[in-house]
C-alpha cells in the first residue's frame, strides 16, 4: 500500500507515494534521481549512503523513507552552495582524500557532521567517527588530511 | 620542459565526484528499463532436481525469469583468458562455466535463475517463489584437501580436482641437493588465506538492446571495457563485435575483481533482447562475497637453505593454489606466471624451484586481486628470510642487505637474469632498505624493544618485494599461455582549435588517469593542461583498449599516448616548417611553438593544427588532420620494489596487535604526480594489512561462506589503521619512454608480510618462538600463540 511522504531534501521539498518498505536511499536514488548518495552494503556498514536529516548524519539505508517524512535531507549534492565548494569538498579533492570515489558522498556527509560536533578533532577523533564509512581506495590517509584541512579551513573562517 | 610532469597536480576528476555528480553504472536509468534478480544456489555441491518458476513468472510486475534451460545450448558459458598446461603438456582442465547452471551447482552463488521485473523489489519477491529441488552432497574447500584421494569431486571429468600441476625454475634434484649441503634451513608450512577484493562499488551490468540499429550497449563496473566485448562477443554469446557497445563508466574501485567477464554481464546482454526492454542487475553486497572473484588462497610449504655466513643457496616451494569452483578470466595466470616467477626476490639465491598444484573446490572463483600472484611470492620469501633471522640469531636487515642482488640500471649494467624465467629491468635495492631503517631509527627501535616494560610486546617486521608490473609483453605472456595480447592503444586527436582528446585503452576506476595522462600530454606538447581532456572505457569512443590491471596503465597505457604525440609532433614539424619556409630539422618545440633554431621565427601549436584542418597553404602530398593512433607493446615486465617495515605493539593479556608504525619506502621509477602514487601506495597498504590483521574467508565444512557480509567480514576501518610513513627512491624503468614502473599493487605486495614478522619477532623476543601465526592474527590466535604449551 502506497504511503504519502513529504520530504525537504537539499531545500527543495518533494512529495511522493512509497511502500512502506521503501529504503530511505532507494527514495533518493531511484524516485529523487539523486545518485551521489551510493549503496555499497546490505548491513548498514559501510556509509556510502550517509546523508544528513534534520542535521544529522545518518546511513540513508536504515531509515524508511516513511520514516523521514517530514524531515529536511541533506545529500552530498546539497553540500556546496551558490556553486562554491563546501570547505570539506575542497578538503577532499586538495589532500587527494578520493580515488575512485565511490564512497566520497558518504565520507564527506560523516566528516561534515563530526565537525560540527567537534571543529578541531585530532586524528584520533577523526579516525574514531569514521568508524561507520568504509574506503577501500585511500586507506583513510588522505581522508583523515581532508577533514583536518576542512576543519582548519572552517576554524579560519569563523575565527 | 616540464610544468606538469613530477608535480602534485590535484585531480581533473574529482570535481565531479565530490559534487555527487559521478556515474556508476546503477546511477543509470534507461528508458523502461526493467531490473533483475539472480536466485542463487544456497547450497556448495548440489544435485538439481527441478526447478519451478511458475509462480514467479505469475507475479505482477514480473516480465520474464529464466533458467539455465532458457540458454541455448550453443552458448557455453564464459571463457577463460590463460591456459596453464599440465608438467606432462597436457592442457589444463577447463570445465565449462555455464551462465546459470542446468543439472548440478558447485558453489554456494551459482546462478539458479535471473528473474526480470519492473522493479528490484519485484524481481526479489519473486524469486522466492521459485521452487528448487536439491540433492545436497558433499562438499570441499580446501585446495590441498580437494587433490586428496577421495575427496568430492567439483567437476566429475576432473579427477582429483586437479586443474593443473606446474613448476618453474632449476631442476629440483638441483635444489634438494643445495638444501641439503646447507648450512642452515628454514621452513615453513602456512596458508595464504582467501581474502574478498570488495571495491565498495558492487558489480553492476545493464544490457540494452536496439532494434532501430540491431546493436547492443553494456554498462558495466569493469576494468576492462575492450576485453569484456571481445570475450562476450566472441566467446560467449557469439554477437558481431561491432554491433556491441560495453561501457565502463565511472567504477567504484575494482582491485583485480572487475578484470573479469562475469556471467552476469552476458545474461543482461542477452535477455535484454529477448525481453525487449533494457535489464539492469546490481549485486547486493552480499552477492559480490558469494560472486567476486576473490584472492589468494594459497597452502604452502617451503624451504629456504642458507650457508655458514647467512648467503641463500636454495628455495624450494610447494604450493595448493585453489581456483574455486569455475576457472575466471585470468586464474590459471596467477599462481603460475605470476607467482613462480617472482621468487628470486631481491635475493642471488642460485637454486629456485617452484611446484604449483592448482585444484578446484566447491567455493567462489579465485582470481586476480591487487597483486596477483605476487604478494603470495612475496609473503612466502619475506616470511622465510625473516624467520631465517630469527633461527640464525641474525639481524633481518643485515641478512637481506646480504643477499641483496647489486645495483643495474639495466642500460650500463644490463637486467638482472632471474632462476625463474624473468629479467628484471633495473633495480638499486640498498638504498630503499638504508632509507626505512633510517626512517624507524633502527638502533634506537632495538634498543627501546629490549627495554620494553609495559605489559605489551614490541616486534618489529621488514618486507623487501619485487614485482612485475607494466603487464606485459604480448610474445612472452603469449608463450606463457595468454589468449590474449598485452599491449595498450591511445590516440590523440588535436582538435582544429589545438585542444586535444587522448581516447586510452587504460580505464580508470581510481588511479586519476585523467589527470596523470593529461600531465604527460601537457608536457609533451606545451600546452595547458585544461586544454586536455582523457576520455576511457567506452568501446565506442575508443577503439581498442585492454583495461587496467598488473599495474599497467601508465607504463604501458601511458607508453602508447606518447608514441601518438610523438607522431603529432613529427607532423606538426611538417607543418611549422612549411608555414616557416624553413627545414623540419632546423625547428625546435618548445613551450607549444616551433621556432626556427637561432632565429625568433615561430608558429605556434594552436596555428598548426588549424593549418592541419584548414590545408589552404599546406605542404605539398601531406594529408590534412593531426590525429594518430598507437598500439604500444612493451618489450618487458616493469619491476618495481621496495622495503616496507611495520611496527607492532602485542597486548600481553589479550593478544590485540597494534600496528604501531608502517614504513614504506618504494622504487616505482620515474613519478609523474607525486601525490596520486603516494594515494596508491597507501590504498594498497592497507589492504595488505588488512590480510594480515583483518581480513580473510571462513568455509565451513558444507561450503558455506560464512562471512560474506560487511558484518562479518573484517576490512580495516579508519581507526585500524595508523598514518603511514612513506619515501621513494627512484631507480628509472630503462625500457618504455617515460620511464615508470607502477604502482598500483606495490602497497599490496609488501606489506603483508612485515606485520606477520612483526608480530613472529615480538613474541620470539618474548620468548615464543612459534614460526607462524594464520592471517588474519586476530587477539585469540596471538593469544593461543603466546600461551602455547
Amino acid at each position: 500500500m502506497a504511503n504519502k511522504i513529504s520530504i525537504t531534501v537539499n531545500g527543495k521539498m518533494h512529495t511522493a507515494e512509497v511502500e512502506a518498505r521503501t529504503l530511505l536511499v532507494d527514495f533518493i536514488r531511484e524516485h529523487l534521481s539523486l545518485t551521489g548518495t551510493h549503496i555499497g552494503c546490505d548491513t548498514s556498514s559501510c556509509g556510502a549512503c550517509t546523508i544528513h536529516m534534520d542535521g544529522k548524519a545518518i546511513k540513508s539505508c536504515t531509515v524508511l523513507a516513511v520514516q523521514a517524512d517530514g524531515s529536511e535531507l541533506t545529500t552530498v549534492e546539497g553540500l556546496s552552495k551558490n556553486g562554491e565548494l563546501h570547505p570539506m569538498q575542497e578538503g577532499f579533492r586538495e589532500e587527494h582524500g578520493l580515488q575512485c570515489g565511490f564512497c566520497t558522498p558518504g565520507m564527506m556527509m560523516a566528516a561534515t557532521d563530526l565537525l560540527k560536533r567537534n571543529p578541531s578533532p585530532s586524528e584520533h577523533e577523526i579516525r574514531e567517527a569514521l568508524e561507520g564509512n568504509f574506503c577501500r581506495c585511500t586507506g583513510y590517509h588522505n581522508i583523515v588530511k581532508s577533514i583536518q584541512y576542512a576543519a582548519g579551513k572552517m576554524n579560519g573562517a569563523t575565527a | 620542459m616540464t610544468k606538469y610532469i613530477g608535480k602534485s597536480v590535484k585531480r581533473l576528476e574529482d570535481k565531479r565526484f565530490i559534487t555527487g555528480q559521478g556515474k556508476y553504472t546503477d546511477d543509470i536509468k534507461l528508458n523502461n528499463m526493467a531490473y533483475a534478480y539472480i536466485l542463487r544456489s544456497p547450497y556448495a555441491n548440489a544435485k538439481v532436481n527441478s526447478i519451478d518458476t511458475d509462480a514467479a513468472k505469475a507475479m505482477d510486475g514480473v516480465a520474464a525469469v529464466f533458467t539455465g534451460a532458457d540458454v541455448p545450448e550453443s552458448i557455453a558459458g564464459v571463457p577463460c583468458g590463460w591456459q596453464v598446461n599440465f608438467k606432462n603438456g597436457d592442457t589444463m582442465k577447463e570445465p565449462p562455466h555455464p551462465l546459470m547452471v542446468r543439472t548440478k551447482v558447485r558453489h554456494v552463488g551459482d546462478a539458479i535463475a535471473i528473474v526480470i521485473a519492473d522493479s528490484k523489489a519485484i524481481a526479489k519477491d519473486a524469486s522466492e517463489l521459485i521452487n528448487v529441488d536439491y540433492d545436497i552432497l558433499d562438499a570441499v574447500t580446501d585446495p590441498k584437501a580437494a587433490a586428496q584421494p577421495g575427496a568430492p569431486l567439483v567437476h566429475e571429468d576432473v579427477p582429483n580436482n586437479i586443474c593443473f600441476d606446474w613448476e618453474i625454475g632449476n631442476p629440483k634434484d638441483e635444489v634438494e641437493a643445495a638444501l641439503a649441503s646447507a648450512a642452515h634451513v628454514t621452513e615453513l608450512e602456512f596458508v595464504n588465506q582467501r581474502v574478498v577484493p570488495n571495491a565498495i562499488e558492487p558489480r553492476s551490468a545493464i544490457g540494452e538492446y536496439d532494434t532501430a540499429y540491431d546493436r547492443y550497449t553494456l554498462h558495466t563496473s569493469t576494468q576492462n571495457p575492450h576485453l569484456t566485448r571481445l570475450l562476450l562477443c566472441a566467446f560467449v554469446l557469439g554477437l558481431p563485435e561491432h554491433k556491441v557497445r560495453v561501457v565502463g563508466p565511472d567504477v567504484g574501485g575494482g582491485f583485480g575483481s572487475k578484470i573479469f567477464h562475469y556471467t552476469e554481464e552476458a545474461l543482461v546482454v542477452y535477455f535484454s533482447k529477448i525481453v525487449g526492454r533494457p535489464i539492469k542487475w546490481t549485486a547486493e553486497r552480499s552477492e559480490s562475497f558469494l560472486t567476486d572473484a576473490h584472492g589468494r588462497d594459497h597452502v604452502s610449504h617451503a624451504k629456504m637453505g642458507f650457508d655458514a655466513d647467512g648467503k641463500m643457496v636454495a628455495l624450494q616451494a610447494y604450493t595448493y593454489a585453489n581456483m574455486g569452483a569455475y576457472l575466471s578470466t585470468f586464474a590459471p595466470a596467477v599462481p603460475t606466471y605470476l607467482h613462480g616467477t617472482l621468487f628470486q626476490g631481491l635475493y642471488t639465491t642460485p637454486k629456485i624451484n617452484v611446484d604449483v598444484t592448482a585444484t578446484f573446490t566447491h567455493t567462489n572463483a579465485v582470481d586476480a586481486y591487487r597483486g596477483a600472484g605476487r604478494p603470495e611470492a612475496t609473503y612466502l620469501i619475506e616470511r622465510l628470510i625473516d624467520l631465517a633471522a630469527l633461527e640464525m640469531n641474525m639481524d633481518p636487515a643485515e641478512l637481506r642487505m646480504k643477499n641483496f642482488i647489486p645495483a643495474f640500471d639495466g642500460v650500463e649494467k644490463e637486467g638482472y637474469v632471474t632462476q625463474v624465467a624473468l629479467q628484471y629491468d633495473s633495480g638499486n635495492y640498498e638504498p630503499v632498505l638504508n632509507r626505512a631503517l633510517e626512517m624507524i631509527g633502527y638502533e634506537d627501535f632495538r634498543a627501546k624493544q629490549a627495554a620494553q616494560n609495559n605489559g605489551k610486546l614490541l616486534g618489529i617486521g621488514f618486507s623487501t618485494y619485487i614485482e612485475a608490473c607494466g603487464i606485459a609483453p604480448s610474445a612472452v605472456v603469449g608463450a606463457l599461455g595468454a589468449r590474449a595480447g598485452l599491449f595498450e592503444s591511445a590516440q590523440v586527436t588535436v582538435q582544429p582549435t589545438g585542444k586535444v582528446s587522448v581516447y586510452t585503452g587504460s580505464h580508470s576506476h581510481g588511479q586519476g588517469h585523467e589527470t596523470t595522462f593529461a600531465q604527460v600530454v601537457a608536457d609533451k606538447l606545451g600546452i595547458d593542461i585544461g586544454d586536455i581532456e582523457i576520455i576511457h572505457g567506452d568501446s565506442d569512443r575508443v577503439a581498442f583498449g585492454m583495461g587496467t590491471y598488473g599495474s599497467r596503465s601508465l607504463a604501458v597505457g601511458g607508453s602508447a599516448i606518447v608514441k601518438s604525440i610523438d607522431k603529432v609532433l613529427e607532423k606538426g614539424a611538417k607543418i611549422a616548417a612549411h608555414l616557416l619556409e624553413a627545414s623540419p630539422d632546423d625547428l625546435n618545440y618548445e613551450d607549444g611553438k616551433w621556432t626556427v633554431k637561432g632565429t625568433d621565427k615561430s608558429v605556434g601549436f594552436g596555428d598548426v593544427s588549424l593549418t592541419s584542418y584548414v590545408p589552404h597553404n599546406y605542404p605539398e602530398g601531406l594529408e590534412p588532420g593531426l590525429d594518430f593512433s598507437s598500439f604500444y607493446d612493451p618489450t618487458n615486465f616493469t619491476y618495481p620494489f621496495g622495503a616496507h617495515v611495520a611496527i607492532v605493539e602485542i597486548d600481553k593479556e589479550t593478544g590485540k596487535v597494534e600496528l604501531k608504525r608502517f614504513i614504506a619506502v618504494d622504487d616505482v621509477g620515474n613519478v609523474i604526480n607525486p601525490m596520486i602514487v603516494d594515494g596508491q601506495i597507501h590504498g594498497g597498504l592497507a589492504q595488505g594489512i588488512g590480510q594480515a590483521l583483518h581480513e580473510g574467508t571462513v568455509y565451513d565444512e558444507t561450503g558455506q561462506l560464512i562471512n560474506g557480509t560487511y558484518m562479518d567480514y573484517c576490512m580495516p576501518r579508519a581507526d585500524d589503521l595508523p598514518s603511514f610513513e612513506i619515501d621513494r627512491t627512484v631507480t628509472p624503468c630503462p625500457h618504455n619512454p617515460l620511464g615508470v614502473k607502477g604502482a598500483g599493487e606495490a602497497g599490496c605486495i609488501g606489506s603483508t608480510p612485515a606485520v606477520v614478522n612483526a608480530v613472529i619477532d615480538a613474541l620470539w623476543k618474548a620468548g615464543h618462538k612459534v614460526k607462524d601465526i594464520q592471517m588474519p592474527m586476530t587477539s585469540e590466535r596471538v593469544w593461543n600463540a603466546m600461551n602455547a604449551g
